[in-house]
């Protein structure tokens, strides 16, 4: 009872990365306030799926096994979740802010009425004092996130209703082993007690997956592109700068919608967040829509020719000057030193 | 065969994808005024998935619902000029400070009012919040099962729906049966732009409040024409529990609110010379951040 719940995703028997990032953050919150922490896997070919959870810190896995319950529909998830969540009363459940979580955080939160945070970027454990009934809330949940654009970071809590639900984005939690040698228990779902028929009215017809090529979350090294490019075309020195140094392109929101990247590659508040050990900003004038999403990188370089732009602020170099003309001198210099 | 009756969720927003330097206050504050308020951009692609639904059935009718300021009214108009056939606001003090719950509740208790509907389309989140919850709350209020990530209404006929939705790593194509609840992607086609004639029909469309507050010069016109009326709801005509609603309808409370303001940390400024481009590259090989 009163343990913290995470949801995981799972795609034929394997765990998403969000799922472990988030089990790993929980982990640390199940410590602080002296709680289990418990995992639900909904889908197929499960078995042995808590030896991917165990070594996160998961101590119960609760598995609900189906070929209805693969690929995912909004229904049938949420009549388990409901029912688990009613049975076992956590006062956490988290899941990630992906297109899963988001159809079915909302969901959830509306059957069970508890309140739910979404794309939270910190989550931390305090308490809070209402002046006005003079109550002080022991232990509750900060759920943070940027708010407003990302202009503003708001601290969110659900001092009355339970769980405190929250989903976080992919990468913005770090996915650690807790111990390899951790042990818990597995309980299995009787899923027909669970999911009726009526839960089955939303029918995946066809499915097109692909493995995203991009990979911009793990790359060491992030050469990115804003609106300051200036076309596509500029782009492809961005390319030929990553592919020499070994890197990988990113883009703000504003070249992404712009049409001069491909939104796979967007970093910042609403597209990935990435912390490389060094992030070359190219006419990136750094809207903190941008920089939520890079600001914990290492090293960060800035070539602008606006002195005042905002990501300056945050840079450990200014490169002021055209982007092209320091870009095609870079590709120059590395090489000539390289070797 | 019997029209098809779609309700249109949409939202004014502050336009915070245009946050310029004017918009944020000396002190690091967002300057609310200096934004624009818009229809929220995804709530456009969900109003032109619904008006091709009603081009292709006959007899199917889009309404506009909205809840918000007075000033609301406008994302209705704009609907209008673009095709929607009416529109109502969901304006009442009750309604301040309400979370996702709080609104989802009072838009659902506000559809059961209007005696809801074949199919309930609203954009995938509002860019003021970015939270997503509003549409998938709706559709648990009302019972209706969900499709979340739309990108393109397939095929619809007057008993389901087919429609391809987006996923975090391609898309999939899912059928279910009416009455739905689908959200739109921003990745969905956009909308139509407004049309001359219904620009020309609609222009002197207003709430009941508006009216009141213009002059008297054309009261008989809103006699003749009722489809300039725009229906203004408040809670006594949605039969909603007063404690469901507004604040004390919220689990979520804000504990504290924080102004982004940039941290100064001291930055190397250097000009785009061949020496110093070449310094920095061996800088930056030395200390292995490179190769």
């Amino acid at each position: 009872m009163n343990n913290i719940f995470v949801y995981c995703e799972s795609e034929q028997g394997v765990v998403a990365d969000v799922s472990l990032e988030l089990c790993t953050k929980a982990r640390k919150l199940a410590n602080q306030l002296k709680c289990k922490l418990e995992a639900v896997v909904i889908g197929t070919r499960l078995k042995g799926v808590e030896k991917q959870l165990f070594p996160f810190g998961v101590d119960v896995v609760h598995i609900a096994e189906g070929d209805a319950l693969e690929p995912y529909t909004t229904l049938p998830h949420t009549a388990i979740l409901v029912k688990l969540f009613q049975e076992e009363k956590p006062q956490i459940a988290l899941m990630g802010a992906t297109v899963i979580g988001r159809d079915l955080g909302p969901r959830v939160s509306s059957a069970l009425h508890s309140g739910l945070t979404a794309d939270c970027t910190s989550l931390e454990i305090g308490d809070h004092e209402e002046k006005k009934s003079n109550t002080v809330y022991k232990n509750l949940l900060y759920q943070i996130r940027p708010a407003f654009g990302g202009n503003i970071i708001a601290t969110i809590i659900n001092p009355d209703c339970r769980p405190q639900m929250a989903t976080v984005r992919e990468g913005v939690m770090k996915k650690e082993v807790f111990s390899e040698t951790h042990k818990g228990e597995v309980k299995n779902i009787d899923v027909s007690k669970y999911v009726t028929p009526q839960d089955l009215v939303v029918k995946v017809l066809e499915r097109h997956t692909e493995k995203s090529k991009v990979n911009i979350k793990t790359s060491p090294i992030i050469v990115s592109g804003g609106y300051g490019v200036g076309s596509r075309e500029g782009f492809q020195q961005l390319f030929e700068l990553a592919s020499v140094i070994g890197a990988e392109v990113g883009a703000s929101r504003a070249a992404v919608d712009a049409g001069f990247a491909d939104h796979d590659r967007q970093i910042g508040q609403t597209g990935v967040t990435v912390r490389p050990k060094l992030y070359i900003a190219c006419g990136i004038s750094g809207q903190v829509q941008h920089t939520a999403g890079m600001q914990e990188s290492s090293m960060i370089i800035s070539i602008n020719n606006d002195p005042e732009a905002p990501i300056n602020k945050i840079a450990d170099y200014v490169i002021l000057g055209d982007v092209s003309d320091v870009v095609a001198k870079m590709i120059k210099y590395y090489k000539k030193n390289s070797k | 065969m019997k029209g098809l009756k779609i309700i249109v969720l949409a939202k004014q927003v502050p336009d915070t994808r245009n946050v310029g330097k004017d918009a944020m206050k000396a002190d690091g504050t967002v300057n609310r005024a200096a934004l624009p308020a818009i229809f929220n951009p995804e709530d456009l692609n969900a109003l032109e998935q619904a008006l091709r639904v009603k081009d292709q059935i006959p007899g199917a009718t889009v309404s506009i619902l909205t809840m918000g300021p007075g000033r609301a009214a406008e994302i209705i108009r704009e609907g209008l000029f673009r095709g929607a056939d009416n529109g109502y606001l969901l304006t009442d003090r009750a309604f301040a400070g309400s979370d996702t719950l709080a609104t989802s509740y009072a838009l659902a208790c506000a559809i059961k009012a209007l005696g809801g509907a074949d199919l309930i389309i609203c954009g995938r989140q509002a860019i003021d919040g970015d939270t997503a919850q509003v549409g998938p709350q709706v559709a648990e209020k009302l019972g209706l099962p969900q499709i979340t990530y739309a990108e393109e209404v397939l095929e619809v006929t007057t008993k389901s729906v087919k429609v391809r939705r987006r996923l975090d790593n391609g898309v999939e194509t899912v059928e279910g049966a009416l009455p739905m609840l689908i959200t739109v992607n921003g990745s969905a086609a956009p909308c139509r732009p407004r049309n001359a004639y219904l620009l020309q029909k609609y222009k002197r469309a207003v709430t009941v409040t508006e009216r009141q507050e213009a002059s008297n010069d054309y009261i008989e016109l809103y006699h003749d024409r009722p489809y300039l009326n725009i229906v203004e709801m408040g809670v006594k005509d949605i039969d909603a529990r007063l404690e469901d609603l507004g604040l004390p309808g919220s689990p979520t409370k804000v504990k504290k609110i924080e102004n982004v303001v940039f941290q100064t940390k001291e930055a190397k400024i250097l000009g785009p010379s061949d020496a110093n481009i070449e310094g920095l590259m061996i800088e930056l090989l030395s200390n292995h951040t490179l190769g």
